[in-house]
Formats: C-alpha cells, sequence, structure tokens
C-alpha cells in the first residue's frame, strides 16, 4: 500500500494562521518535528505559497484577514489543495459568534479537507495532510477531487464573504 | 546616499507561525521606526465571553492561547473564586501548580526552539521540539489531551494525579532533565549563537520600567518582577526563587528562560512531594456578584491580567483581557527602533511574542 500517492513532485506544504488561538498552530508545527516527522513522506514546509501545492489553514476567517487569505491562495500554483486545520478553520468554532468571525476558512476559499479536534492531534493532522495529497494527484490528473462536499453543521454570520473581501481591498 | 523605504514584515512569513505585522521604516538597513499592524486574529472573545455562561467561559478563556491555555484557564477560575469568594481544597492549588508549571517548560523550550530556527540552527529547534514532546506526553497522560487541557474548573481541578502517575512525572522529568545541559549549550556556550544574540536588541532596566515591560524581558533587564513570588495558588509554601539577568539583551533574555526551565522542573518536584491529600474540588453554586476582580497571574511571557465584573447574573458584565505580549510591544518597538534588519526576527522572537493572546 502507498501512502502518498505517486506524483510528479512531493507534495510541499504551506501554513497560514487566520484566526487561531495557537493551539492547532503548535500541534502542526509539532507535526514536522521528529516525533511525527511529516517529512518522511516527502512533505515540506515551506514559507512561500509561490513553491506550495497545499496549503493548510488554522482558525476562523475575520473581516481583516479574508483578503490575506485569499492573496495567500491566489499566489500557490495549480493543482492546488487546501485543508482546514480544527474546528475553528471548519466552522468558526468557539468563535463562531463573534461579531468579526465570518466562519470556516470555506467562506472564503474552495476546501478540500476538513480535520476535526480542538485542536486536532498531529496525528489527525498527518492523516488530512496525506488526504489533501491524494486530492492533489486526483486534481492533477484532471479528475475531480475525492473529497465530498462538506455540510457546515451551523451558519456562523450571515455576512456575505465577497463583500467584506472587496471592503477590505479598500483600506488596504 | 541615504534611502528610505518601508518594508512590511508580516502578516503571513515563515519566523513566526503567527500573523504579526510590522511596517519596518529602513534607512538603507537600518530600521528608524517600526509600526505595528495588528487586528489579523481578533475573534472578539470578550465580547463572545459576555454571551456565555460564567462556567463555559473557563473553556472560551481556555482558548485565548494555546500555547499558554492552563494558565488562561487558571486565572480565570482564581478570579472568579475570588469574586464568587470561594476557597477552594489546598490539593487543588498544588494541581495548578503542577500543570502550570509543565506549561511553562513547553513554552519556553517551544520559544527556545523558534529562536534556534530564526537564527538558522534548525538541528536545534528539530531537538529542543523532541524534548518538549515529553513534557507533552506528561500532560496527556495526567489529563488526556496535550495541548487544550480542559482540567481547570470553577472549585478547584477536574482530575487527581495518582502516586503512580506522579511517579511517572518524575521520571519522565528526570530524563527531560538529563538531556537539557547538552542542548543549553549550544544555546548559551556556542560562538556562533553568541554573536547573534549578545548585544542585540539591548533594552536598559530604566527603559524597560518605563515601557512597562513584564516577564522574561523585564526580568533580563534586571527588574525584580514576577507574580509568583506574590505566593497565589500554591506558590507561597514552595521555594520558588526568581530569575533575574541584567544585560536586557536577547541573550539575558534566553538565559533567563533557560534557567527558568530548571525552576520549574524543581517546583513541579516540590509540588508533588508536599501535596497534601484530600478532594481536589469544591461545588460551586450561584452566580457571580455585581462586583468586579482583578486576576493577576505569571504566565511564561510576564503577567496576565483579567478585569472580571459580575452582574448577578449567569453572564459576566464585562469580561476584559490584558495579555503579557501586549505590555511587552512598546518594548520590541524600542529594541527595534536602528537594529539592522537580518535581526528582526531574532528580536522579535525574543519576546516571545504571543499574538493569539495580544488580539483575543
Amino acid at each position: 500500500m502507498t501512502v502518498v500517492p505517486k506524483f510528479n513532485k512531493s507534495p510541499w506544504v504551506v501554513h497560514f494562521n487566520c484566526n487561531s488561538c495557537n493551539g492547532c498552530d503548535i500541534e502542526f508545527l509539532a507535526c514536522l518535528t521528529p516525533l511525527y516527522d511529516l517529512e518522511r513522506f516527502g512533505i515540506l514546509h515551506v514559507g512561500n505559497p509561490k513553491h506550495a501545492d497545499v496549503l493548510v489553514v488554522t482558525g476562523s476567517v475575520n473581516h481583516r484577514n479574508a483578503r490575506v487569505l485569499k492573496n495567500v491562495y491566489d499566489q500557490m500554483p495549480d493543482p492546488k489543495v487546501v485543508v482546514a486545520m480544527g474546528v475553528c478553520a471548519s466552522t468558526g468554532g468557539i468563535f463562531a459568534d463573534g461579531y468579526n468571525v465570518l466562519g470556516g476558512v470555506d467562506k472564503v476559499i474552495p476546501v478540500d479537507v476538513f480535520v476535526p479536534g480542538c485542536p486536532a492531534r498531529p496525528e489527525a493532522m498527518i492523516d488530512g495532510v496525506l488526504k489533501g495529497a491524494q486530492v492533489l494527484q486526483a486534481k492533477h490528473s484532471g479528475k475531480t477531487p475525492l473529497a465530498e462536499k462538506h455540510v457546515l453543521t451551523r451558519t456562523p454570520t450571515p455576512v456575505d464573504a465577497p463583500a467584506v473581501l472587496e471592503k477590505g481591498a479598500s483600506h488596504a | 546616499m541615504i534611502r528610505r523605504n518601508t518594508i512590511p514584515f508580516g502578516p503571513q512569513h515563515p519566523v513566526l507561525p503567527e500573523p504579526i505585522q510590522l511596517h519596518l521604516v529602513m534607512e538603507n538597513e537600518k530600521i528608524i521606526q517600526a509600526l505595528p499592524a495588528v487586528g489579523y486574529i481578533h475573534r472578539g472573545l470578550e465580547k463572545i465571553a459576555e454571551k456565555k455562561d460564567y462556567i463555559q467561559d473557563v473553556y472560551l478563556a481556555e482558548r485565548i492561547c494555546g500555547i499558554c491555555s492552563f494558565m488562561h484557564s487558571q486565572n480565570y477560575c482564581q478570579g472568579i473564586e475570588e469574586l464568587m469568594k470561594v476557597q477552594i481544597p489546598d490539593r487543588a492549588k498544588y494541581l495548578r501548580v503542577i500543570w502550570a508549571e509543565t506549561h511553562r517548560i513547553h513554552s519556553h523550550l517551544l520559544i527556545l526552539g523558534l529562536l534556534a530556527d530564526a537564527f538558522g540552527f534548525e538541528n536545534l529547534f528539530m531537538r529542543l521540539w523532541k524534548v518538549r514532546e515529553q513534557i507533552l506526553n506528561i500532560m496527556e497522560k495526567t489529563t488526556g489531551a496535550r495541548v487544550i487541557l480542559g482540567v481547570c474548573a470553577i472549585g478547584g481541578v477536574k482530575r487527581d494525579i495518582t502516586p503512580e502517575l506522579s511517579e511517572y512525572i518524575l521520571r519522565e522529568l528526570e530524563a527531560v532533565e538529563k538531556q537539557l545541559p547538552e542542548l543549553m549549550d549550544s544555546l548559551l556556550k556556542d560562538y556562533s549563537v553568541k554573536q547573534r544574540l549578545i548585544g542585540v536588541g539591548v533594552l536598559p532596566k530604566d527603559k524597560a520600567h518605563e515601557l512597562g515591560a513584564v516577564g522574561p524581558v523585564a526580568r533580563a533587564s534586571g527588574l525584580r518582577m514576577d507574580l509568583r513570588e506574590t505566593g497565589y495558588a500554591a506558590y507561597g509554601d514552595l521555594d520558588f526563587k526568581m530569575v533575574v539577568g541584567e544585560a536586557g539583551d536577547c541573550y539575558d533574555r534566553t538565559m533567563v528562560r533557560v534557567k527558568e526551565l530548571y525552576t520549574s522542573l524543581d517546583l513541579i518536584r516540590a509540588a508533588l512531594k508536599r501535596m497534601p491529600q484530600g478532594p481536589i474540588s469544591v461545588a460551586v453554586k450561584g452566580s457571580p456578584p455585581a462586583d468586579e476582580v482583578l486576576a493577576r497571574i505569571e504566565q511564561p511571557r510576564g503577567e496576565l491580567n483579567f478585569y472580571i465584573r459580575g452582574n448577578g447574573t449567569r453572564n459576566l458584565e464585562r469580561f476584559r483581557v490584558r495579555t503579557p505580549t501586549f505590555a511587552n510591544l512598546p518594548a520590541l518597538l524600542h529594541q527595534l527602533t536602528g537594529c539592522e534588519l537580518a535581526d528582526v526576527p531574532v528580536i522579535a522572537i525574543c519576546i516571545d511574542p504571543c499574538v493569539s493572546c495580544t488580539e483575543r
């Protein structure tokens, strides 16, 4: 059984902290360190979105960082995969009621893999990134992504994300 | 010819996993002004806290920051207990100290690792984080979670440490302590590391006081400020010795953190030894009265303040958070002024910034 799908490039990961409490971020960093060691799958953590295939997002989206997230996403070359780490990135989590929180990452960019947990455990994160690698391979060979359409369990705020993106661009 | 230009540092940058943004006004290679831009991870937490039940707020307070999560919930619980005049059992106080100090060790190892990464010593980063995993194992074994523990509750704690677990903790601490000298020597005695840290980002004692620095940043400048000396929780019964530096540069800040690792190890051992038998929590009934309280605690990064005001219902009237990184930001901006661009990551890491705390 091959864990990482055959692909002509190792899936490189860029991490973006959207609106997170740091819990998922330090757990994701822990994935890269010797005990969990994501690099054994050829997965490298890079700082530049232009080098990356997989975008790992932690935390929910708010009015201020929606534009930054969209920027990071747009800079990545196609095909690309987005992995939403933790409940905040999936639905807004405990902060979904916040007056400036838009909700999950999928309000702004398309998400392929959702990883549950508060914070998600490193094992779950590794699984999420590897699932992302499979989606990446499917996208690369022109197939439809493997991830099923996710249904939000709650709708956090009625704010329309595109409107916020435009508003964010004006005071940049 | 002097050319002036502005370099945006962040919000997405590889130094820190957090989106802190600094506009650096440069004259050639020198920074003449640093302007912070915040709000990227503002979650409106204080307002959410007013909507939720005061018992649910324990979990919310825990998620102010994932790195020092236990201390946030501890501070919140201590505040509410003071407000509602609840006396918690002595054993709970000791258990709180044990988990708070394991959090301090993991937080200090984390930031020392990130510091090593910031000046390009990746091997040291990996090895420090490997040691950190053993501390996380202690937390997982005693509470069931690695980062956000969820064991602190109003009126005490939710889980006990059995004698077997206590022995396990002592064994693990022994193993951690054995590995520390080698790693800390690479941080404090290595020639290249010293070149990157000594004399960088100097914050003199009077300036540290004037700018209101807290925690290791203030202590490295020679200010004797550590709330653990006030003896909250069980610190009064344990022999706590404050670590103070003098030079106020990045090297001293690193040294203070390294020495605090050993202090925390000793505190956990002493707490495990002197912990009295008895219940671990008391039942709390009613609601916080219409009164106010200022709860303070020493976090890995410095003094953490919670202002809590009740109104006699189950919801709080106001919950205000002042975190240590917020207090240290003026000190950071002072240190950045006049430094070289290449030193920015090291100086920024050395105040141990926690942007999630700051922006809430």
